[in-house]
């Protein structure tokens, strides 16, 4: 039994079933996030969690006390809203204290509790303004001091970040990080954008059309995604996914792919088992990283391969260069170091680093497992 | 040559100006025409009203017919003035429009926050209620005022204009409270606060230009109602616009134009307080829901 756990939550609205038997066990001090496109259930997951929304069948509990049917106050979880929904009428201090007021905590506990999370955030100098004449950022700090009073056992996060200008969102995702690596609480996280998801988790589920499609570390869901939903919607730019073949040469399994001028290249995979589907059809995944510069290769791989082929687009993005090329009739997009010479329409070497490659069953869309 | 188009720009907006300005202060004059001659021959003695023009400024300035019109005036068949009946139109007015406005705003809240299986239906009959003609219900009304033994009283005069004035509150703050984020309501539940605390706390202190809308129309259009009070307030009960009519209709005597001028600007001050206090906000009012989406 985990800290939070979700067992087997299903939600419908009328006959049409929106969540379908979600499990996820959430540990004490994890930093879980949700993630996927709009309309895949992640937010009606949190809203379950948070009682804001009924559970159909399944159960949710927390700290081992099962919520179904507990009202949302008596959880004793915070959320922070996409909205930030801070209440216009109640001056800082008032909204963050709110929450404190109605459990009936006594004012000088809610003076002291104020403070500390008022200096926490930095917000000490805010605290007689109205939610109306603060910045979006301000915004964001009061919107988690509210849930950082109550000292919940689980935070809940709808979307914290999307109101926010770019840079800034960079910034209150690092301040977020650190606040967790500092109070190391319990953070159902909900996103859509895959970098926050990245960045922030200890733990990614990612979900779409109803289903969590992989639950797992950053790392695992980036390296090795059940499917190709996950491939490539984690990953800015996508993972490449190409139509290939099993082809054995000197015993070795090797994915032959079609270049831009119709011939055939070949790249050995690093994975013995795929000998097993000599001779079938596959979709082969490969990062962008994981397609360079020759000099750019990653050195520790013990599997680099090269490959030819005629440059389509380059953009230059300052860190990196992306360079466009066609791979089994598909573009396909390779990350260059910023500096490397690539002329448009020139053959040019890539190095693939097929270590990193994954393969795909084309009917189930599913990785094939070592 | 951009100056010169630029200036010439200028000019004919001027001459435009000119002449809409021209144009607004020629209607307003006709519109306050009305006023002017109730206010001028309200504060004149009544034999220049008969002898001559009705237009023209009082020779003799005299608040003889306000007084007369307040406190002495002859209302059917008693001398008592407007007084009384004043006094009843307040009685029925204010209880009626708190009562509205609190019903109203409650109904807003619960048809736009905690929504239920069919509360569109019920939104929709509301609304219906708003557009049902006065005359149809008179006499439904007039049969359940009588077994509630509340007929010809103000007591009956503030339920007759409670049930109407539900429709349009609800309809107003329904809409109002359909653009409040719901999340400001998700939060607060999570903070722990109740079904009222929620209203009293979140919602009610962000409702004022509706609220004020809603009582600058509810107490127009009830302290204004002729029908209800003639039908269902006779003799001391009957509300200002009923006495109003028997101070200007009574057929005894000579007519004494003066006080007649002087109770209807008596009838009307009330409204024209309110929309003068409070029509700042109406305007606002009215634009807030519209604007925010």
């Amino acid at each position: 039994m985990g800290f939070l756990d979700i067992n087997h939550v299903t939600k419908s609205y009328g006959n049409v079933e929106v969540l379908h038997r979600v499990d996820i066990a959430v540990e004490e001090g994890e930093f879980l996030v949700l993630v996927g496109p709009s309309g895949c259930g992640k937010s009606t997951l949190l809203n379950m969690i948070a009682g804001l929304e009924g559970i159909t069948s399944g159960e949710i509990s927390i700290k081992d006390r099962v919520m179904n049917g507990v009202h949302p106050s008596k959880r004793n979880i915070a959320m922070v809203f996409q909205s930030y929904a801070l209440y216009p009428n109640m001056s800082v201090a008032q909204n963050i204290t709110f929450g404190l007021e109605m459990h009936g905590t006594p004012k000088p506990e809610r003076e002291k509790a104020l403070k500390d999370v008022a200096s926490l955030l930095q917000i000490d100098h805010l605290l007689d303004r109205k939610p109306g004449q603060l910045s979006g950022g301000q915004r964001q700090r009061v919107a988690m001091g509210r849930a950082l009073v109550r000292n919940p056992d689980v935070f809940l996060f709808d979307e914290p970040l999307s109101n926010l200008d770019a840079k800034l969102r960079v910034d209150m995702r690092t301040e977020i990080k650190k606040l967790h690596q500092n109070l190391k609480t319990t953070v159902v996280y909900v996103t859509h954008d895959q970098i926050e998801a990245m960045t922030l988790s200890t733990r990614i589920a990612v979900m779409f059309d109803g289903y969590v499609q992989q639950l797992g570390t950053p790392k695992e869901i980036y390296d090795t995604p059940e499917n190709v939903f996950v491939a490539t919607f984690m990953g800015s730019p996508a993972m490449n996914v190409v139509p290939a073949k099993v082809e054995m040469v000197d015993g070795v399994p090797h994915a032959k792919v079609a270049r831009a001028e119709g011939d055939d290249a070949l790249l050995a995979f690093a994975q013995d088992n795929m000998s097993e589907w000599a001779g079938k059809d596959i979709l082969l995944g490969i990062r962008p990283e994981a397609i360079t510069d020759p000099e750019g290769a990653d050195r520790d791989s013990n599997c680099i391969v090269t490959l030819a082929n005629r440059v389509g687009v380059t953009e230059p993005s300052g860190a990196d260069t992306f360079v466009t090329m066609t791979l089994g009739g598909k573009d396909v997009i390779a990350r260059m170091r910023a500096d490397t010479t690539v002329q448009v329409d020139e053959m040019f070497d890539f190095a693939v680093n097929m270590e990193k490659a994954v393969a795909f069953d084309p009917q189930t869309e599913a990785r094939i497992k070592a | 040559m951009s100056v010169a188009t630029q200036d010439n720009a200028a000019s004919v907006g001027r001459v435009g100006r000119t002449f809409v300005y021209l144009t607004l202060l020629l209607f307003a004059l006709f519109y306050l025409l009305p006023f002017f001659i109730m206010v001028v021959n309200s504060v004149k003695p009544l034999s220049e009203i008969t002898g001559g023009n009705m237009m023209a400024l009082p020779q003799e300035w005299t608040i003889a017919p306000w007084l007369s019109a307040w406190s002495t005036a002859q209302i059917g068949v008693e001398p008592t003035g407007l007084r009384p009946y004043f006094w009843n139109s307040i009685r029925m007015v204010v209880p009626a429009v708190v009562i509205c406005t609190i019903i109203g705003a409650l109904n807003g809240y619960v048809l736009t926050k905690w929504r239920f299986r069919g509360d569109t239906i019920i939104f929709g009959l509301m609304l219906f209620s708003c557009f049902i003609p006065f005359q149809i219900v008179l006499i439904p009304m007039a049969r359940i005022l009588g077994i509630l033994e509340i007929a010809g009283t103000t007591t009956g005069l503030v339920l007759v204009h409670v049930v109407y004035g539900i429709g349009f509150a609800t309809l107003y703050f329904r809409n109002y409270y359909a653009a409040f984020p719901t999340e400001l309501v998700r939060a607060a539940q999570i903070d722990g606060a109740g079904f009222f605390q929620i209203f009293y706390r979140i919602l009610l202190p962000s409702s004022g230009p509706i609220t004020v809308v809603c009582v600058i129309w509810l107490f127009t259009n009830i302290w204004n109602d002729f029908l209800f009070g003639a039908s269902f307030a006779s003799g001391d009960a009957a509300p200002m616009t009923v006495a109003l009519n028997n101070l200007v209709s009574s057929s005894t005597g000579v007519k004494e134009y003066n006080v007649h001028f002087a109770g209807a600007i008596l009838a009307a001050l009330p409204t024209l307080l309110v929309y003068i206090v409070a029509g700042r906000f109406f305007v606002r009012g009215l634009m807030a829901g519209s604007v925010k989406g």
